[in-house]
């Protein structure tokens, strides 16, 4: 039976082929609108961390207080330098580290060749452990090496390509700012996006190819290598230089820490309030603890790391998908009362209304069908040309999978059905005895 | 005409009428923000920066292996380096003006500071963006000066990065010299930064200067300062105007000049940037978010159009003979036009009147989810008047059709 409604509807399409078109074209830029403005949104709302990102949290404390007027707010957005340092030298968590952006050059060796600026991270050795970071070569550093200041560096693969003509450099020597490290890990590609352990220098999203290079934290401090992030400060440094910045209480430093289950992540609240407290008691704090701990999904919420030009587009294109299926159900309806006479010829023969039901609903899903592909084509046209309307940090994350693809024909064809219901259940009222007496 | 015989036919056709309806009020609450999104995003867009645009770029460099000047004869060093490469830019055959400078309008990054009218004033009067750069700042700029005086050679320090000390001299804008000085004595006065102590000299006041930062239309976009310090750092920032239609190469000559008055230094791609280029690249999601909106409004009001084309034409068809009847009573082809016409009219009428609700609807709720600013009432009428006359065009080709039906056609059967 189901051919046979294939052929009725193939049937009566190309009867008016306009109508027909119309419609797929509705559906066809409604659909594929949705689409693209979601790969957008998908790309840059996704989970950077999937397998653990409820088990990473970055903690927040209130080192400036209240507002001149008294206001208790939000703790300001990354750590300065004596609470990190004090989480860091307490390691209460599983794994944690304190972490900064540095923009050292690094030097490569051989006659004539340019110094590479790079971008990279202070972190501890415990960095690449909790958040999973693939190595090609080697690994990252031990508790022992940031102890000991130890001059190791991991780097990225594309600088280990500039540097060492790719390869497995673990253990050959790179000059970073002048200075001698011995190479101790090569990343595999790793950029996740959004950068959650570093959304204040980054914003979120960064393009390119990821850090370059990573040195640990307390080699960083040591030979000055300083924090080419963002600092701010309630009140100027009283000191000069980034020892100034180490002493004041600016906020520059980016921190996370695992914890693996509710009770550690209570003990760690715990923990933060009684540093709090233990502050407020040493007179550094003139207030009562006020201290977050955020998951990643919560904090980057927080942070509004997704773009809200980005969900307001989506909004708008779900809009107009919504008008695009008002339009079909206009349109189907008046296609399927025009054919009143048919219909009432075929529930005269013995049709049942489940089959009228069945023969124009196969219609409406045929309609759903081609708008389904010409969505398809046209997301695509989208995807590939939203890097002319958005930012390449923001466009790169927006990609064409086989998940997007069907879910594209899926929703052309579940809302076309959808909007052939009500048209559908029109033509089935139809009453047989009137339409052949009127004609 | 009458009204009643064309409630009267709405009556019959309740489903296509609130559809049509519908689509019409969902159109025009969408298309209406989206234009007042757009229109918000083309003003920030074309908003001056207070300079001189053309012809005008920046150059930013690194040293490698430089000193890191938290000593004094670090400081030295970094400064003699700086002013090599500003001797060396300056040098240059279509080079026409050159400032070291710390940021510039649109470059977003920059650094902002609080001002205060009292020494020690812990909460400060209005936050500012901070300029640095030398006698050739303003000129090189283009900035235009309102009163006052520009600075001179004399006036110019050199000092650390990091070195946050209040400076002596300043440049202010005017929404700042007229937020302290109302009453536009504020050459001469004294101001506090930071919540410092020691005094900074207004010496001049600018009409604009935007801020590096997105500050959208908050006051710190336009309040900004300058201070004739030469800042001395591991990297510096050059801001160079190149003689009238020399641009490409003057940025050309840069990189190769550079090189060769010192080689131990990173210059990339990215280094050598026209002032078009960090304009474009600062509003390019204020581009491509007006780009977005109107690419849907079209296919909005395109699909709405085709909507009101199909189902007129299946009413029209629907009523062949009726419109025979009609015409064979003597009804004109025009009252047949006229008609289908007022039909639609009332139809988008209708929608016009739930668009208009919605349509504040969702404003008001952008507004709460998404920071939106409250839409002026023209975009509304814009808006109804535009799915007005769009209803109006969709249905004069059905309707036409419709009034050259043949009155014979009140004789056929369907």
């Amino acid at each position: 039976m189901f051919g046979y409604y294939l052929e009725l509807a193939l049937r009566s399409l190309k009867r008016s082929p306009g109508l027909t078109m119309l419609m797929v074209l509705a559906i066809g830029f409604g659909v594929a609108a949705s689409m693209t403005t979601y790969a957008v949104f998908r790309g840059v709302s996704g989970d950077p961390i999937p397998w653990k990102s409820s088990k990473l949290f970055v903690p927040r404390i209130d080192m400036w207080g209240p507002s001149d007027s008294g206001h208790v707010g939000e703790p300001p957005d990354a750590l300065d330098y004596t609470d990190a340092m004090a989480l860091m030298r307490d390691h209460r968590a599983r794994l944690q580290s304190a972490i900064y952006l540095i923009a050292p050059s690094v030097i490569p060796t051989g006659a004539g060749r340019s110094p590479i600026p790079v971008d990279g991270y202070a972190v501890y050795g415990e960095f690449f452990l909790m958040l999973d970071v693939p190595f090609l070569y080697g690994s990252g550093w031990s508790a022992d090496d940031d102890a000991h200041q130890a001059a190791v560096a991991v780097i990225g693969d594309k600088l280990n390509q500039q540097v060492f003509g790719g390869g497995n450099s673990v253990g050959k020597t790179i000059d970073i700012e002048g200075k001698d490290y011995r190479v101790i890990g090569v990343l595999a590609d790793w950029n996740p996006q959004p950068i959650f352990y570093d959304v204040l220098d980054t914003g979120g999203y960064g393009g390119g190819d990821g850090p370059g290079v990573f040195v640990p934290f307390q080699r960083a401090l040591a030979v000055n290598m300083t924090n080419s992030g963002v600092n701010l400060c309630r009140a100027e440094p009283t000191e000069a230089g980034f020892v100034g910045l180490q002493h004041s209480n600016c906020i520059w430093i980016a921190y996370m820490a695992e914890l693996d289950d509710a009770g550690a992540v209570q003990s760690y609240r715990q923990y933060l309030d009684d540093y709090a407290r233990e502050q407020q008691t040493a007179g550094r704090f003139t207030w009562s603890p006020n201290n977050r701990l955020f998951d990643v999904p919560a904090y980057l919420k927080q942070e509004h790391v997704v773009p809200s030009d980005t969900k307001v587009s989506l909004l708008v294109a779900l809009g107009l998908l919504i008008v695009c299926l008002v339009n079909t159900v206009g349109l189907l309806l008046a296609k399927f009362l025009r054919r009143s006479g048919e219909i009432g010829v075929r529930r005269a023969l013995g049709a049942s209304r489940g089959a009228i039901y069945a023969q124009f609903l196969t219609e409406a899903g045929m309609i759903g069908a081609g708008g389904g592909v010409l969505g398809l084509v046209l997301t695509g046209v989208g995807v590939l040309g939203v890097g002319v309307v958005l930012p390449a940090r923001l466009a790169h994350l927006a990609r064409i999978d086989p998940s997007l693809l069907m879910l594209t024909v899926l929703v052309a064809v579940v809302a076309t059905l959808l909007a052939g219901l009500y048209p559908t259940f029109r033509a089935s009222r139809v009453q047989p005895a009137w339409q052949l007496k009127t004609n | 005409m009458t009204m009643h015989p064309i409630l009267a036919a709405l009556r019959k056709h309740k489903a296509g009428v609130v559809l049509i309806a519908l689509q019409i009020a969902l159109t025009l609450a969408i298309v209406c923000n989206a234009i007042f999104i757009i229109q918000k995003r083309v003003d920030m867009v074309h908003r001056p920066t207070g300079i001189n645009e053309d012809n005008l770029f920046l150059v930013t460099q690194q040293w490698v292996g430089a000193p890191d000047g938290d000593d004094p004869a670090g400081l030295e060093k970094l400064d003699s380096m700086q002013q090599t490469d500003l001797a060396t830019l300056r040098g240059l055959p279509d080079v026409a003006s050159v400032s070291p400078i710390r940021s510039l309008p649109l470059l977003r990054s920059g650094s902002v500071g609080g001002i205060g009218v009292k020494p020690l004033q812990q909460k400060s009067t209005v936050d500012a963006n901070f300029f640095f750069g030398d006698e050739h700042m303003l000129s090189t700029l283009g900035l235009k000066l309102v009163a006052g005086r520009d600075f001179t050679v004399a006036d110019v320090q050199h000092r650390g990065f990091r070195d946050e000390s209040n400076p002596v001299l300043t440049i202010i804008t005017k929404p700042i010299a007229d937020k302290l000085f109302p009453h536009g004595d504020a050459i001469g006065k004294v101001i506090y930064f930071d919540s410092g102590s020691s005094p900074t000299t207004i010496v001049g006041v600018v009409e604009r200067l935007q801020s590096p930062v997105d500050a959208g239309d908050s006051g710190l976009a336009w309040n900004s300062v300058m201070f004739p310090i030469r800042q001395d750092a591991n990297f510096a920032r050059y801001v160079l105007r190149a003689k009238p239609g020399r641009l490409t190469d003057a940025m050309k000559a840069v990189t190769p000049a550079l090189y060769a008055a010192n080689p131990m230094r990173v210059l990339d791609d990215h280094s050598v940037r026209s002032f078009a280029e960090i304009r474009a690249r600062a509003y390019r999601a204020d581009v491509g978010m007006a780009i977005l909106m109107s690419v849907i409004c079209l296919i909005l009001l395109a699909v709405t159009a085709a909507g009101i084309v199909g189902l007129t034409s299946f009413w029209v068809g629907q009523r062949r003979r009726q419109i025979g009847v009609r015409r064979a009573l003597g009804a004109r082809k025009v009252d047949i036009l006229h008609y289908f016409q007022l039909e639609n009219l009332l139809i988008a009428g209708i929608g016009a009147v739930i668009g208009i609700l919605l349509a504040v609807a969702l404003n008001l709720w952008l507004i709460t989810r998404f920071e939106m600013d409250r839409m002026p009432v023209i975009y509304v009428v814009i808006g109804v008047l535009a799915v007005l006359a769009l209803g109006q065009a969709a249905v004069f080709v059905p309707a036409r059709r419709a009034s050259n039906v043949p009155p014979l056609a009140a004789t056929r059967a369907v």
